[in-house]
This record gives structure tokens, sequence and C-alpha cells, in this order.
């Protein structure tokens, strides 16, 4: 078995002891959607503000283990401030490296880092954690297709 | 009193070592693990006797007719069933009680008709009154729950006035409470309810009387009492079974079929279309010989002073980090021990316990309604059986106890 030590990272326990954007943002004109984990019963509720095509702001609510919330909290400030297409080839990326989607190469676009996010690498280890990294992520994926951009 | 040495011996499982440390099972209410005598019977008629039930003349297609119900029997005795025909085979106690719920939803009950179901129910007990609520316009009505996690029965009456079924569980599987089930069965009975009694968490583990407990149909499962996954009961009384229509339609249900019509066979062959879980019938009925070779009752009192011993370990040792749901007191309580660990998600402990091989259940224990009461979204949940003894409990307190290093408290 992988050792621990490999799941909870120190920057994972930061986010998760100190979660970043955290909140709500009123709606509209932002957009609110809810994720479960059906296994584990995690609720996270996403606000998603859009403006000129760009993310501009991302916060979250809701309960959910360290791996589900330092997720959430990485991933706000990986996509606040990108363009859409841009926030979207960073969910495609952290889900490959989550290995649940293959990574679609898209030559116009080369994803920005996922820097933070690299330190989520070991969930792939702990295959049952998989879920609690990638609730935010459908999440906000969802946020993306309802918002309509 | 219960020789635990011996007892484990039975259970290969619990022989096995991960990383030369010895696995501690503590996930029985979810499901239980099995001992030799049900892995060799089922493997045994297997090799030496497997053959088809209820439908050929040949000597093997008897014997093995004989063997799946003689299962059947050994289950009636088990509960005190008056007869065993009164005892259908179904995939597990949700089926069981999908039978029963779908069935008589369909059948029997109008728009506007109620049923009494609780907050502690498990999402089997719930889901399938939803949809023929939904499908049959069902009124649901719900006995709340005290802040000690028992039943709150203050408004029992009113709730139960004009209700045509109480379903509810003989034991919560989150917070172990143990309900009254003849004082609801006889409430129902009072209101001219029928009592439909989910009894998968309570069956394992203490003495079972379906007439005692006053129920009109009683469910469980074989998996969490030693058997086989695959294969579960649903004990009714007959005149309820033959008024219940059967879920499922084809071979061996049937008394007669013509093109524009069929008739069905008597109670219980009505309610098992097709080749059932023969080879897991066999289990059950190995595991309930094994069960009653060493005694319900024993196993309860066993359980009992286990419980007690792990409630009084866990305060102990950790005082005001650790908060145990459901009653203080074992008299009112199963061995199952749902608790929140410090403000840590149950998830993460979890994951700090499987490290040491210690098996709990983190998550909301199919159970959400009673969960959103409690307030929380996710428990961990240590529960145990006969096979555990206090070793297990203090792997579980030292398996806590290392959250600390990970966590940083």
């Amino acid at each position: 078995m992988p050792g621990l030590e490999d799941l909870y990272r120190e920057i994972i326990l930061d986010h998760y002891r100190n979660p970043r954007n955290r909140g709500e943002i009123e709606s509209p004109p932002a957009t609110i959607v809810e994720g479960h984990n059906p296994l584990c019963g995690d609720e996270i509720t996403l606000h998603l503000l859009i403006a000129d095509g760009v993310v501009s702001d991302v916060k979250t609510a809701g309960q959910g283990c360290s791996i589900s919330q330092s997720s959430a909290s990485m991933m706000t400030q990986a996509v606040i401030g990108r363009p859409v297409n841009e926030a979207r080839a960073i969910i495609h990326r952290f889900k490959h490296m989550m290995s649940i989607e293959d990574h679609v190469h898209d030559e116009h676009l080369e994803s920005p880092p996922l820097g933070d996010l690299e330190a989520l690498q070991g969930v792939v280890k702990f295959p049952v954690r998989i879920k609690c990294a990638v609730l935010a992520w459908n999440t906000l994926a969802q946020a993306l297709d309802e918002s309509g951009v | 009193m219960i020789n635990l040495e011996t007892i484990r011996k039975d259970f290969p499982f619990l022989e096995r070592s991960i990383d030369g440390r010895r696995v501690i099972y503590l996930d029985s209410a979810n499901t239980s693990q099995k001992p030799n005598q049900v892995i060799d019977a089922m493997s045994a008629f297997m090799r030496d006797a497997y053959a088809p039930i209820n439908r050929s003349a040949y000597r093997m297609a008897a014997a093995a007719t004989d063997a799946y119900e003689g299962a059947r029997a050994k289950i009636a005795t088990f509960v005190n069933a008056p007869s065993a025909d009164e005892v259908v085979f179904s995939r597990n106690a949700t089926e069981a009680l999908n039978l029963f719920a779908q069935g008589w939803s369909r059948a029997r009950l109008s728009p506007g008709d109620a049923v009494v179901l609780t907050h502690m129910e498990h999402h089997a007990n719930v889901v399938p009154w939803q949809m023929m609520a939904a499908e049959r316009g069902i009124e649901l009505r719900w006995i709340p729950l005290t802040d000690d996690g028992h039943l709150d029965l203050t408004d029992l009456d009113r709730l139960l006035d004009g209700a045509k079924v109480l379903s509810f569980t003989a034991m919560s599987n989150v917070l172990g409470t143990l309900n009254p089930v003849r004082l609801l069965c006889d409430a129902a009975h009072q209101a001219g309810a029928i009592a439909m009694v989910d009894a998968c968490q309570s069956v394992p583990h203490s003495v079972t009387d379906v007439v005692a407990m006053g129920a009109d149909l009683c469910a469980f499962s074989a998996h969490k009492m030693l058997g086989p996954s695959g294969i579960g009961a649903l004990w009714g009384r007959s005149e309820i079974l033959e008024a219940l229509p059967p879920l499922l339609g084809g071979g061996n249900m049937i008394d007669d079929v013509r093109l524009d019509r069929f008739t069905c066979a008597p109670v219980p062959a009505k309610f098992e279309a097709g080749t059932p879980a023969i080879v897991e019938a066999i289990g059950f009925g190995a595991a309930i010989d094994y069960l009653s070779s060493i005694g319900m009752a024993e196993i309860r009192r066993h359980e009992m002073d286990l419980t007690r011993y792990a409630l009084d370990s866990l305060t102990e040792r950790f005082g005001s980090d650790i908060t145990i749901h459901g009653p203080a007191n074992v008299e009112e309580r199963g061995g199952v021990i749902s608790f929140a660990f410090r403000d840590l998600h149950p998830h993460d402990v979890s994951q700090v316990l499987d490290e040491k091989n210690v098996c709990v259940r983190a998550g909301h224990h199919c159970a959400k309604p009673l969960m959103r009461q409690m307030g929380a979204n996710a428990t961990v949940r240590a529960s145990m059986y006969l096979y555990n003894d206090r070793s297990d409990v203090d792997a579980l307190c030292e398996g806590l106890a290392g959250a600390n290093d990970i966590f940083g408290f």
C-alpha cells in the first residue's frame, strides 16, 4: 500500500485547513451548481461568475474530506482570472492527471500548468479517493456548461 | 461464553495479514465475514451436488431441491416462523422490502393512503416507498427522532391514524438503536395498518422470533449473518403473502400459462421466478447452522460486552474529541458505533485507519435523511460481530490516535 504521505501532502493539508475562495456570490449574475459524491455524502455548492469570457470569480461552500476540500480550494486559485477555454483545458488536464480522462491535446491551446494541483497526483494511488478529488471539478464543468459560455 | 479463539479460527479472512499486520474487521453492519463452514458447504454443493431445483425428475435434482428447501426450513426455524412456506428467498433485504412495498402499493393501496416510515430508515426502506408515492399517490408520514437517537413516539397514534402500512427498522444501521418492535407492531395493528420490519441489522445479532415481534412481514439478508451475498429472505404471514402479487414473472412462479393468461404458483414459489440463488441458499443454511451452534443469546451477550468496552475505551481515551451517536446504554443498542472524530472528515479517518488495516465504514451509510437530521454528511462507523474481540477495539483506538500525527493535532 502506498504511504499516507503520498496522499496527505503538506500543501493539501494547508488548503484543507485554510480553504481559499470559500463562500458565495450573489446569483444572478453568478451561476450556482450543486455537486454530490453519492458514495460518501459530500456536497459542494459552487458559485461561478464569468465576465467577458473570463472566469472572474469562483466560490465554493459545503462539507467534504481533506482531499475534496483542498482540491476545490486549489481549483479556484487555478481558474480565477483565466479565459473560459483555458479553464476548461485545466479541467481536462486535472482529470487526465486523475487518470479518468484522456488528455485531448489542443495544439491551439496549451493548458496552463497545474502548479500546486500537482500535489494531488498521489490521490491516483488511492483509487477510492479519486471521486473526492474530482467532485469540485465536475461541478465547475457543469457550472461552465450551465452559464452558457 | 463465546470461545473467541475457536471462532476466529473459523474465519479465514481474520487470519489474513496485510503488510505483516493482521486485519481488524469492524464493518460487519455493512457485510459480515464468512466462516469455513459456509465456504465449504457452498463449494461442496457446487462440487458434488449441484443440480437444478423444482423441475427435473432425476435423483440429483431431487436432492438439490431438498437441500434448497432444507435451507428455507432452517431459516424458518431460526426466526420462529410458523411455516417454512412463509419464508420467501429474495436477493437481499432490499429486494424483500421492494417486493412488499411495490407489490402491496400497486395491489392494495390507493391514492391518498398513508404509509408511515421513520427518520432512521436505510434507503432500502425509503426509496421503494418514495417510488410508490410517485407512482400511486401514496402519502408518506415520518416518525421523528429524539435527541438521544431513539424514535420519538409522542405523536405515534396521530401518525398511524388511518395509515395502511408501518414499515420500520428493528435496529438503526447508523445509530445502533434497537427499536421497540413489539410496541410498534401492536400500535400499527391497533390502527389497522400492516407492520413491516426491516430486520437486517437485528436478525444477525440477536434471537429473532417473528411471532413474538408481532410483525406481519420481516426482511433480512444472508450476507450480514455469515452467509453469502446475493440471497436474503422475506418472512410474511401467509394471508399477506397470499394477497401480495409477485414482482417478477417467469419460470417457477407459475401454476399455468396460456397465451392470454397465467396463474401463480402457491407461496413462496410465486415470488421466486427463475433459477434462484441455489448455492447461496445452501450457504445461507450453513450460516444459520453456524450461528445456532453458538447461540444467538450468547452472541448478543458478547456484542453487548464488547460494545460497552468500545464505548468506554473511546470515551476515556478521546474525551471531547469524539462524539458517539446513538444511545449510550448498551441494552438499547447493537454493536454499531457511529462517531465523529475531532473535526476530521470520516473519509480521512477511514483512510488513516486503513493504513493500520482497521476496516470501518465512512460515509452516509445509505441513510441520508438520517444524516441530515444529525447535521452530518457522513460518520465513521465501527461495527462488531461475534468474531471481534477487545484487541480489535484497542486497534481502533490506536488507529484514531495515529490521525493526530497526520493532521497535526
